[in-house]
C-alpha cells in the first residue's frame, strides 16, 4: 500500500464565550471576536496526526473560509500537518450545509490521492453534524459518524473505528477511502511544536485556493447553490423563573427549599 | 442553484422516519409523528411514517396510533442493522417513488449520519435540530426554528424550491403523544432493491444503551463541574426522589458519568418537572437542555453564575455542604407525608 494520506477539515468558529449578538439587527458581531479552531476538528486533527506517526504516511489539512484563517491553519502545521489548504473566494460565502459540503469535497478532490478524511463531529456554532455525511456522500466513499476511536488495520484498506451511539455503541469497519467525523473529547489535541512553529509561520506549505482552482459549478456555491434561506432571526425567550434566593445555613437552605418543592415530593 | 431530483410540483405529504432499534421505535420517532399530526391539523396533507428494518412492520401501528395516516415499511434482512450506505439506498428508492414535501427526521445519532447523506444524495435541504417546526401560512413552507451560535438566537430556516424540505429535531423537544389504540391507517409493504455489495461497512459489534433515559425522567438531579468527580450525593438524592442523574458537559469529558446523561446542546433535551442542578455554571450549551423544565433548582458557590437567572430557586453555598441536610429534609418531608 502507498504512504497514507490523511485529510483533516477544519472550520475556524468564533469563541463561543465572545459571541455577541447586536440587540437591534439580530446579526451576530464578529468584529474583535477572538476565533480558534472548532475544538472536535481539533480531535479530527489529533487523530490524523497520531494515525500518521503510527503508520507513516502525511497529513493535510483543509478548510473554509476567508483569507485570515491562514493564520490557524499555521498552527495546524506547526502541531504536525505536512500541508495545507485554504479554500477561499467571496463566492463561497453564505454557504448551507450542501454547498459547503461540496466545495469541501471538490477541494479535497483537487488536493487528491486520499485515504482517510477526518472531521470533528459537528461544529460548536453551526452544531449541524451534516457537513462530514456531506462530503462522503459527493466522494461517493464509506463514512463513519461519532468515531471515539479508530484504528487503520495495516495492508487490509481498512478502517476500523468505534463509534457512539445513544448510550450504546457499535464497532464498524469500512474501506478506505472514507469519510470518519470524530467525536468531540476523544482525544487531547497536542500544542503545537515550537520548533515547527518558525517553519509554519515562513515556509510551511499552504496554499489557497479559489473558486476557479477546484473546478466548482459557480451554482452549487455559496448562497445561490444553498437551497435553504434564513426567513428571521429572534431572540431565545428565557422562561420567566422565580429566582427567589434562599438564605441562612446549609440546614436553613435545605428546609426552606423542601417547603417550596412539597408538590414534587 | 442546485437542484434537487424533484421539484415542489409534484410533491406532497408529510413523512416521519420512524427509527427503529433492535425492533423497538426511538421515542423522537413518535414525538415526530405527534408533532407533524399537529402541523397537518385542517389542512390535507396526508401524514405518513417511514419504517426500514428486518421483520418490524409490527411497530406500524404504534406510529398509527400517534397520529400516522399511513405507514411505508421497507423489510429487508439487509436492513436488520442500521448501516449508511444501506438506509440510504434504501430510503431514496422511497422518496423518488413517493416525493414526500417535508421529510423530519430525529436528531439521533444514526438519524443525523442518516440525514446528513440523504439531504446531499437528494441534492436538498436540510435544517439540522431544530427545536420548533411550523408551517409558514400562506405557502405552507415548512419553518424549522434553530437555535443558534451559542448565544441564545433563534433562526427561522427554510428550502423554499428543493424537495423534500428535511429536518431533524432533537429527541424531547415535542412531547410523544398519548396513543389512540383505535386510530385506523394504511400499512404498505414496499419493495427494497439491496444486495449485498451496496453496503460497504460491516457492523462487528452493537452494543445498546443501559436504558438510561434522561428526556423522559420526571426528577433530575444535575451536576456538573463542581461535583469535582463525586456523584455519591447526586445518586442519592435522585433515587430518594425516583429521578434520573443527569450531568453537563464536563463530567462526560471527564469520565465521571456516561454519554447518556448529559444534557444540553451536544446531549440531551430534558423536560422534567423538577430539576435540581448542582455545581453547574449554566452556559447556554447547557441550558437549552434544561429550560423546559417546570421547576428548576440551582446550587452553586458562585453567586454570579448565569444558572441563577435560570432558576426558580437559588441557593448560593457548596453543594457539598446543601445536599445533605437537604436529603435529611427531603427524608423528614417523605416521612411525614406517610413515605413511599
Amino acid at each position: 500500500m502507498r504512504p497514507l494520506h490523511i485529510i483533516a477539515c477544519v472550520k475556524v468558529v468564533p469563541k463561543p464565550e465572545e459571541i455577541r449578538v447586536d440587540s437591534e439587527t439580530w446579526t451576530i458581531q464578529r468584529d474583535g471576536v477572538r476565533s480558534e479552531i472548532n475544538p472536535p476538528d481539533m480531535n479530527a486533527l489529533e487523530m490524523a496526526l497520531a494515525l500518521k506517526e503510527q503508520h507513516g504516511g502525511r497529513v493535510t489539512v483543509v478548510a473554509m473560509g476567508p483569507p485570515t484563517f491562514v493564520l490557524y491553519l499555521r498552527l495546524a502545521l506547526a502541531m504536525g500537518a505536512d500541508e495545507a489548504y485554504l479554500l477561499s473566494d467571496r463566492a463561497f460565502a453564505g454557504a448551507d450545509t450542501l454547498a459547503t459540503s461540496y466545495t469541501l469535497a471538490q477541494g479535497i478532490r483537487k488536493i487528491g490521492d486520499y485515504d482517510l478524511i477526518l472531521c470533528g463531529e459537528e461544529s460548536s456554532d453551526g452544531a449541524t453534524a451534516q457537513v462530514p455525511p456531506g462530503i462522503a456522500e459527493w466522494l461517493n466513499t464509506a463514512q463513519i459518524t461519532y468515531a471515539e476511536d479508530l484504528e487503520v488495520l495495516p495492508g487490509s484498506g481498512m478502517v476500523k473505528a468505534r463509534r457512539e451511539l445513544t448510550g450504546g455503541y457499535e464497532v464498524i469497519q469500512a474501506p478506505l477511502p472514507c469519510v470518519a467525523s470524530v467525536k468531540a473529547g476523544a482525544n487531547e489535541p497536542r500544542f503545537m511544536d515550537m520548533e515547527r512553529k518558525a517553519w509554519a509561520e515562513a515556509e510551511g506549505p499552504l496554499t489557497v485556493w479559489t473558486a476557479t482552482d477546484i473546478d466548482v459549478d459557480p451554482e452549487m456555491i455559496g448562497l445561490p447553490g444553498s437551497p435553504t434561506i434564513v426567513d428571521g432571526v429572534a431572540q431565545a425567550e428565557a422562561s420567566e423563573r422565580k429566582r427567589e434566593f434562599l438564605a441562612g445555613t446549609p440546614e436553613e437552605q435545605a428546609q426552606a427549599l423542601v417547603e417550596r418543592l412539597r408538590a414534587y415530593l | 442553484m442546485t437542484k434537487s431530483l424533484y421539484g415542489a410540483q409534484e410533491a406532497s405529504a408529510i413523512w416521519v422516519y420512524l427509527e427503529q432499534n433492535q425492533g423497538r421505535l426511538t421515542g423522537v420517532s413518535l414525538e415526530l409523528v405527534g408533532k407533524a399530526r399537529e402541523l397537518t391539523d385542517g389542512r390535507s396533507i396526508p401524514l405518513v411514517g417511514v419504517l426500514l428494518g428486518d421483520q418490524v412492520s409490527g411497530l406500524a401501528q404504534e406510529a398509527i396510533a400517534a397520529g400516522a395516516d399511513e405507514v411505508r415499511v421497507a423489510d429487508h434482512p439487509l436492513l436488520r442493522q442500521y448501516t449508511t450506505d444501506g438506509y440510504t439506498k434504501a430510503f431514496t428508492e422511497l422518496i423518488l417513488a413517493g416525493k414526500p414535501d417535508i421529510l423530519l427526521l430525529g436528531a439521533t445519532p444514526n438519524g443525523r449520519d442518516l440525514a446528513g447523506r440523504l439531504a446531499v444524495r437528494l441534492r436538498t435541504g436540510l435544517t439540522a435540530d431544530c427545536t420548533d417546526l411550523r408551517l409558514e401560512e400562506d405557502t405552507g413552507l415548512l419553518v424549522g426554528e434553530v437555535t443558534g451560535f451559542g448565544g441564545g438566537i433563534l433562526a427561522y430556516i427554510k428550502c423554499p424550491d428543493n424537495r423534500p424540505q428535511m429536518a431533524t429535531v432533537r429527541p424531547g423537544v415535542f412531547a410523544v403523544p398519548a396513543p389512540d389504540g383505535a386510530r385506523q391507517g394504511k400499512v404498505v409493504s414496499v419493495p427494497v432493491n439491496l444486495a449485498k455489495e451496496d453496503i460497504k461497512v460491516q457492523v462487528l459489534e452493537h452494543v445498546d444503551g443501559q436504558g438510561v433515559d434522561i428526556t423522559r425522567a420526571q426528577v433530575l438531579v444535575a451536576a456538573g463541574r463542581g461535583c469535582q468527580g463525586d456523584l455519591a450525593l447526586i445518586n442519592e438524592l435522585a433515587s430518594l426522589l425516583d429521578g434520573e442523574v443527569g450531568v453537563s458537559r464536563v463530567p462526560v469529558d471527564e469520565g465521571w458519568a456516561s454519554r447518556d446523561r448529559m444534557i444540553g446542546q451536544t446531549g440531551y433535551v430534558t423536560r422534567p418537572k423538577l430539576a435540581i442542578v448542582c455545581g453547574i455554571s449554566g452556559a447556554f450549551q447547557f441550558s437549552v437542555g434544561i429550560e423546559k423544565a417546570e421547576t428548576i433548582v440551582a446550587i452553586n458557590t458562585d453567586a454570579e453564575a448565569p444558572i441563577f437567572e435560570q432558576a426558580d430557586y437559588c441557593i448560593v453555598d457548596d453543594m457539598f455542604d446543601v445536599l445533605p441536610p437537604l436529603i435529611e429534609a427531603v427524608k423528614r418531608a417523605r416521612g411525614g407525608n406517610g413515605g413511599r
